[in-house]
Protein backbone atom coordinates (compact mmCIF):
# COMPACT_ATOMS: atom_id res chain seq x y z
CA UNK A 1 0.00 0.00 0.00
CA UNK A 2 1.41 3.40 -0.83
CA UNK A 3 2.52 5.64 2.25
CA UNK A 4 1.95 2.64 4.53
CA UNK A 5 3.82 4.13 7.15
CA UNK A 6 1.95 7.84 6.53
CA UNK A 7 -1.31 6.12 7.39
CA UNK A 8 -0.22 4.28 9.76
CA UNK A 9 0.45 7.27 11.60
CA UNK A 10 -2.29 9.02 11.28
CA UNK A 11 -4.36 6.25 12.41
CA UNK A 12 -2.53 5.99 15.99
CA UNK A 13 -2.38 9.84 16.22
CA UNK A 14 -6.48 9.87 15.57
CA UNK A 15 -6.91 6.55 17.79
CA UNK A 16 -4.93 8.50 20.80
CA UNK A 17 -7.49 11.62 20.20
CA UNK A 18 -10.24 9.11 21.07
CA UNK A 19 -8.49 7.30 23.34
CA UNK A 20 -7.40 10.01 25.93
CA UNK A 21 -11.08 10.75 26.67
CA UNK A 22 -12.44 7.51 27.07
CA UNK A 23 -9.69 6.30 29.48
CA UNK A 24 -10.17 9.27 31.55
CA UNK A 25 -14.07 8.18 31.45
CA UNK A 26 -13.06 4.30 32.40
CA UNK A 27 -10.87 5.63 35.03
CA UNK A 28 -13.53 7.77 36.74
CA UNK A 29 -16.68 4.90 35.82
CA UNK A 30 -14.28 2.52 38.22
CA UNK A 31 -13.63 4.79 41.24
CA UNK A 32 -17.21 5.72 41.00
CA UNK A 33 -18.19 1.93 40.72
CA UNK A 34 -15.95 0.78 43.76
CA UNK A 35 -17.40 3.13 45.74
CA UNK A 36 -20.46 1.17 46.34
CA UNK A 37 -19.23 -2.31 46.07
CA UNK A 38 -18.66 -3.93 43.48
CA UNK A 39 -21.33 -6.70 41.89
CA UNK A 40 -22.29 -8.00 38.61
CA UNK A 41 -26.56 -6.87 39.23
CA UNK A 42 -24.72 -3.02 39.75
CA UNK A 43 -22.54 -3.03 37.07
CA UNK A 44 -25.28 -4.64 34.56
CA UNK A 45 -27.90 -2.49 35.38
CA UNK A 46 -26.20 0.48 34.99
CA UNK A 47 -24.40 -0.77 31.42
CA UNK A 48 -27.57 -1.92 30.48
CA UNK A 49 -29.27 1.48 31.25
CA UNK A 50 -28.90 3.30 28.19
CA UNK A 51 -26.95 2.46 24.98
CA UNK A 52 -24.50 4.99 25.42
CA UNK A 53 -22.46 2.88 27.75
CA UNK A 54 -21.74 0.22 25.27
CA UNK A 55 -21.64 2.65 22.50
CA UNK A 56 -18.66 4.18 24.52
CA UNK A 57 -16.99 0.97 25.05
CA UNK A 58 -17.50 -0.47 21.60
CA UNK A 59 -15.23 2.92 20.48
CA UNK A 60 -13.49 2.40 23.21
CA UNK A 61 -12.52 -1.27 21.68
CA UNK A 62 -11.51 -0.28 18.23
CA UNK A 63 -9.58 2.46 19.12
CA UNK A 64 -7.68 0.51 21.04
CA UNK A 65 -7.11 -2.72 19.09
CA UNK A 66 -6.23 0.02 16.20
CA UNK A 67 -3.75 2.10 18.35
CA UNK A 68 -2.40 -1.08 20.73
CA UNK A 69 -1.69 -3.26 17.03
CA UNK A 70 -0.14 -0.08 15.13
CA UNK A 71 2.16 1.07 18.62
CA UNK A 72 3.46 -2.64 18.84
CA UNK A 73 4.21 -2.91 15.62
CA UNK A 74 6.48 -0.27 15.28
CA UNK A 75 8.03 -1.23 18.83
CA UNK A 76 8.37 -4.66 17.30
CA UNK A 77 10.05 -3.21 14.04
CA UNK A 78 12.58 -1.09 15.98
CA UNK A 79 13.42 -3.81 19.29
CA UNK A 80 14.04 -6.99 16.42
CA UNK A 81 14.98 -7.42 13.57
CA UNK A 82 11.46 -8.57 12.17
CA UNK A 83 10.47 -5.73 9.64
CA UNK A 84 8.83 -7.95 6.54
CA UNK A 85 5.26 -8.70 5.53
CA UNK A 86 5.10 -11.00 8.62
CA UNK A 87 5.15 -8.58 11.35
CA UNK A 88 2.27 -6.84 9.25
CA UNK A 89 0.06 -9.99 8.91
CA UNK A 90 1.37 -10.77 12.57
CA UNK A 91 0.32 -7.66 14.29
CA UNK A 92 -2.86 -7.17 11.89
CA UNK A 93 -3.81 -10.42 13.35
CA UNK A 94 -3.23 -9.38 17.09
CA UNK A 95 -5.50 -6.33 16.14
CA UNK A 96 -8.20 -8.30 15.34
CA UNK A 97 -7.54 -10.82 18.15
CA UNK A 98 -7.87 -7.18 20.46
CA UNK A 99 -10.98 -6.10 18.84
CA UNK A 100 -12.81 -9.49 18.81
CA UNK A 101 -12.05 -10.00 22.87
CA UNK A 102 -13.26 -6.42 22.98
CA UNK A 103 -16.42 -7.02 21.61
CA UNK A 104 -17.24 -9.77 22.56
CA UNK A 105 -17.09 -7.73 26.28
CA UNK A 106 -18.98 -5.10 25.33
CA UNK A 107 -21.98 -7.67 23.64
CA UNK A 108 -21.34 -9.23 27.17
CA UNK A 109 -23.00 -5.94 28.89
CA UNK A 110 -24.66 -4.35 26.45
CA UNK B 1 48.96 14.55 33.04
CA UNK B 2 45.88 13.59 31.15
CA UNK B 3 45.13 9.90 30.02
CA UNK B 4 43.43 9.76 27.21
CA UNK B 5 41.93 6.40 25.63
CA UNK B 6 41.46 6.46 21.95
CA UNK B 7 39.81 3.76 20.07
CA UNK B 8 42.40 2.13 17.69
CA UNK B 9 40.95 0.14 14.61
CA UNK B 10 37.56 -0.11 12.30
CA UNK B 11 34.72 -1.85 13.81
CA UNK B 12 37.13 -3.84 15.46
CA UNK B 13 39.17 -2.46 17.75
CA UNK B 14 40.31 -1.34 20.83
CA UNK B 15 41.00 1.37 23.28
CA UNK B 16 45.23 2.71 23.63
CA UNK B 17 45.88 5.25 26.28
CA UNK B 18 47.94 7.84 25.91
CA UNK B 19 49.32 10.57 28.30
CA UNK B 20 49.08 14.04 26.97
CA UNK B 21 50.59 17.04 29.21
CA UNK B 22 47.60 19.21 30.55
CA UNK B 23 47.26 22.27 29.58
CA UNK B 24 44.99 25.38 29.87
CA UNK B 25 42.57 26.50 27.67
CA UNK B 26 42.28 22.56 25.88
CA UNK B 27 40.27 21.82 23.27
CA UNK B 28 39.67 17.54 22.79
CA UNK B 29 41.04 18.19 19.60
CA UNK B 30 44.36 19.48 20.75
CA UNK B 31 44.57 15.68 22.91
CA UNK B 32 43.72 14.31 19.84
CA UNK B 33 46.78 16.03 17.49
CA UNK B 34 48.99 16.18 20.37
CA UNK B 35 49.06 12.33 20.05
CA UNK B 36 49.00 11.96 16.80
CA UNK B 37 51.75 14.82 15.92
CA UNK B 38 54.00 13.32 19.03
CA UNK B 39 52.91 9.91 20.01
CA UNK B 40 51.66 7.73 17.38
CA UNK B 41 51.41 9.13 13.45
CA UNK B 42 49.37 6.23 12.73
CA UNK B 43 46.53 7.86 14.43
CA UNK B 44 43.69 8.72 12.06
CA UNK B 45 41.22 11.41 12.71
CA UNK B 46 39.78 14.52 10.49
CA UNK B 47 39.38 17.99 11.21
CA UNK B 48 39.76 21.19 9.14
CA UNK B 49 38.57 24.94 10.48
CA UNK B 50 39.32 24.21 14.05
CA UNK B 51 36.98 27.20 14.78
CA UNK B 52 33.58 25.15 15.05
CA UNK B 53 32.39 26.08 11.06
CA UNK B 54 33.72 23.10 8.88
CA UNK B 55 32.09 20.12 10.78
CA UNK B 56 34.59 17.86 10.22
CA UNK B 57 35.89 16.85 13.73
CA UNK B 58 32.99 15.54 15.46
CA UNK B 59 33.84 12.38 17.40
CA UNK B 60 32.36 10.44 21.07
CA UNK B 61 34.20 11.96 24.02
CA UNK B 62 33.28 10.22 27.34
CA UNK B 63 29.99 8.32 25.25
CA UNK B 64 28.79 11.76 24.32
CA UNK B 65 29.07 13.31 20.73
CA UNK B 66 30.48 16.63 20.38
CA UNK B 67 32.78 19.15 17.90
CA UNK B 68 35.91 18.60 19.52
CA UNK B 69 37.51 21.61 18.00
CA UNK B 70 35.66 23.56 20.77
CA UNK B 71 35.21 21.36 23.23
CA UNK B 72 37.40 22.13 26.59
CA UNK B 73 39.23 19.01 28.06
CA UNK B 74 38.49 21.11 31.53
CA UNK B 75 34.45 20.50 30.81
CA UNK B 76 34.66 16.50 29.74
CA UNK B 77 37.62 15.50 31.75
CA UNK B 78 36.90 13.21 34.58
CA UNK B 79 39.06 11.82 37.03
CA UNK B 80 42.01 13.10 34.58
CA UNK B 81 40.46 10.39 32.28
CA UNK B 82 39.17 11.49 28.39
CA UNK B 83 38.04 9.10 26.53
CA UNK B 84 37.84 9.35 22.40
CA UNK B 85 35.64 7.01 20.20
CA UNK B 86 34.66 7.88 16.54
CA UNK B 87 30.88 8.87 16.11
CA UNK B 88 28.03 6.31 16.26
CA UNK B 89 26.03 5.25 13.77
CA UNK B 90 28.25 5.60 10.92
CA UNK B 91 30.75 2.64 9.31
CA UNK B 92 34.67 3.17 10.81
CA UNK B 93 37.15 4.09 8.38
CA UNK B 94 40.30 4.07 10.60
CA UNK B 95 40.85 4.87 14.39
CA UNK B 96 38.55 8.35 14.89
CA UNK B 97 37.81 8.60 10.90
CA UNK B 98 34.02 7.08 10.27
CA UNK B 99 33.13 7.14 6.68
CA UNK B 100 30.13 10.24 6.49
CA UNK B 101 28.51 8.85 3.12
CA UNK B 102 25.71 7.54 4.34
CA UNK B 103 25.17 10.84 6.05
CA UNK B 104 25.55 12.90 3.23
CA UNK B 105 23.17 10.46 1.41
CA UNK B 106 20.21 10.82 3.38
CA UNK B 107 20.42 14.68 2.99
CA UNK B 108 19.63 13.95 -1.22
CA UNK B 109 17.67 11.43 0.02
CA UNK B 110 15.86 14.00 1.80
CA UNK B 111 15.90 16.07 -1.06
CA UNK B 112 17.94 18.71 1.01
CA UNK B 113 18.35 21.22 -1.93
CA UNK B 114 17.15 23.58 -3.11
CA UNK B 115 14.95 23.39 -5.92
CA UNK B 116 14.56 26.62 -8.28
CA UNK B 117 11.59 27.61 -10.80
CA UNK B 118 11.88 26.52 -14.06
CA UNK B 119 11.72 30.20 -15.88
CA UNK B 120 14.66 32.34 -15.28
CA UNK B 121 13.99 34.94 -12.48
CA UNK B 122 13.64 38.33 -13.73
CA UNK B 123 13.76 39.99 -9.92
CA UNK B 124 15.11 39.20 -6.83
CA UNK B 125 12.77 37.70 -4.65
CA UNK B 126 11.99 40.03 -1.58
CA UNK B 127 11.76 38.19 1.66
CA UNK B 128 10.99 39.96 5.01
CA UNK B 129 13.93 38.78 7.73
CA UNK B 130 10.43 39.42 9.62
CA UNK B 131 8.25 37.58 7.60
CA UNK B 132 6.95 34.30 10.07
CA UNK B 133 8.11 31.54 7.58
CA UNK B 134 11.58 32.61 6.99
CA UNK B 135 12.15 32.99 10.62
CA UNK B 136 10.84 29.41 10.55
CA UNK B 137 13.74 28.94 8.04
CA UNK B 138 16.58 30.75 9.80
CA UNK B 139 16.31 29.27 12.78
CA UNK B 140 17.27 25.99 11.18
CA UNK B 141 19.67 27.08 8.81
CA UNK B 142 22.82 27.39 10.65
CA UNK B 143 23.38 23.58 10.42
CA UNK B 144 27.55 23.07 10.03
CA UNK B 145 26.89 18.90 8.85
CA UNK B 146 28.52 17.66 11.28
CA UNK B 147 27.04 14.61 12.05
CA UNK B 148 26.22 14.65 15.74
CA UNK B 149 22.86 15.27 15.68
CA UNK B 150 23.02 11.77 13.49
CA UNK B 151 25.43 9.81 15.93
CA UNK B 152 22.85 11.27 19.16
CA UNK B 153 20.33 9.79 17.56
CA UNK B 154 18.42 6.63 19.04
CA UNK B 155 15.89 5.67 16.15
CA UNK B 156 19.19 6.27 13.87
CA UNK B 157 20.63 3.15 15.77
CA UNK B 158 16.94 0.91 15.84
CA UNK B 159 16.78 1.85 12.22
CA UNK B 160 19.68 2.56 10.59
CA UNK B 161 17.42 3.76 7.26
CA UNK B 162 16.02 6.39 8.88
CA UNK B 163 16.51 9.81 7.22
CA UNK B 164 18.24 11.49 10.77
CA UNK B 165 17.67 15.14 12.24
CA UNK B 166 20.13 16.95 9.56
CA UNK B 167 18.52 15.83 6.90
CA UNK B 168 14.74 15.90 7.90
CA UNK B 169 15.91 19.40 9.47
CA UNK B 170 17.52 21.09 5.91
CA UNK B 171 14.24 19.59 4.41
CA UNK B 172 11.88 21.83 6.79
CA UNK B 173 14.67 24.92 5.79
CA UNK B 174 13.50 24.35 1.87
CA UNK B 175 9.50 24.02 2.88
CA UNK B 176 9.75 27.41 4.54
CA UNK B 177 12.05 29.13 1.89
CA UNK B 178 9.23 31.26 -0.37
CA UNK B 179 11.71 30.80 -3.09
CA UNK B 180 11.81 27.21 -3.49
CA UNK B 181 9.47 25.87 -6.34
CA UNK B 182 9.13 22.06 -5.32
CA UNK B 183 6.72 22.45 -1.93
CA UNK B 184 5.09 18.72 -2.52
CA UNK B 185 8.61 17.39 -4.08
CA UNK B 186 10.00 18.03 -0.53
CA UNK B 187 7.38 16.95 1.73
CA UNK B 188 7.18 13.57 -1.03
CA UNK B 189 10.59 13.17 0.03
CA UNK B 190 10.62 13.23 3.67
CA UNK B 191 6.84 11.09 4.14
CA UNK B 192 8.51 7.84 3.05
CA UNK B 193 9.04 5.32 5.43
CA UNK B 194 11.81 6.27 6.58
CA UNK B 195 10.90 9.91 7.05
CA UNK B 196 9.78 12.25 9.60
CA UNK B 197 6.97 9.82 11.14
CA UNK B 198 9.96 7.82 12.10
CA UNK B 199 10.89 10.79 14.93
CA UNK B 200 9.87 9.98 18.13
CA UNK B 201 10.41 13.45 19.80
CA UNK B 202 13.59 12.02 22.20
CA UNK B 203 15.50 15.03 21.22
CA UNK B 204 18.44 13.70 22.00
CA UNK B 205 19.66 16.09 18.46
CA UNK B 206 18.49 19.10 20.16
CA UNK B 207 20.39 18.16 23.06
CA UNK B 208 23.46 17.86 21.54
CA UNK B 209 23.45 20.27 18.52
CA UNK B 210 26.78 22.15 18.88
CA UNK B 211 25.11 25.35 17.37
CA UNK B 212 22.40 25.36 18.88
CA UNK B 213 19.57 24.20 16.41
CA UNK B 214 16.33 22.18 17.30
CA UNK B 215 16.16 19.75 14.96
CA UNK B 216 12.86 18.28 15.99
CA UNK B 217 10.92 20.98 16.24
CA UNK B 218 11.78 21.61 12.43
CA UNK B 219 10.44 17.32 12.50
CA UNK B 220 7.59 18.21 14.06
CA UNK B 221 6.74 20.79 11.22
CA UNK B 222 7.08 18.54 8.52
CA UNK B 223 5.36 16.43 10.67
CA UNK B 224 1.99 18.67 10.21
CA UNK B 225 2.93 19.60 6.78
CA UNK B 226 3.30 15.70 5.42
CA UNK B 227 0.21 15.42 7.42
CA UNK B 228 -2.40 18.04 6.15
CA UNK B 229 -0.93 17.14 2.58
CA UNK B 230 -1.53 13.50 2.84
CA UNK B 231 -5.38 14.33 4.53
CA UNK B 232 -5.73 17.03 1.70
CA UNK B 233 -4.98 13.73 -1.05
CA UNK B 234 -1.51 16.26 -2.28
CA UNK B 235 1.28 13.51 -1.71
Amino acid sequence: MKRLELWLYIAQRASALVLAPLVLLHLGVILYAVAGGLSASEILGRTRSTWMWPAAYGLFVVAAAVHAAIGLRVVLREWTSWRDRSLDLATLGIGLVLLLLGLRAVQAIA
Amino acid sequence: MLKVEIWRGTEEGRYETYEVPSQPSQTVLDLVTFVQRKLDPSLAYRFACRVGVCGSCAMTVNDTPRWTCRTHVQKVVERGRVRIAPLRNLPIVKDLATDMVPFFDKGQEAKGRFIPSDAAATSVAEISPEDPKRKEADAAIECIGCAVCYAACDVVSWRPEYLGPAALNRAWTLVSDARDSDRIGHLQAVADDAGCHACHGHQNCVEHCPVGINPTRSISGLKRLVLMAAVRGRL
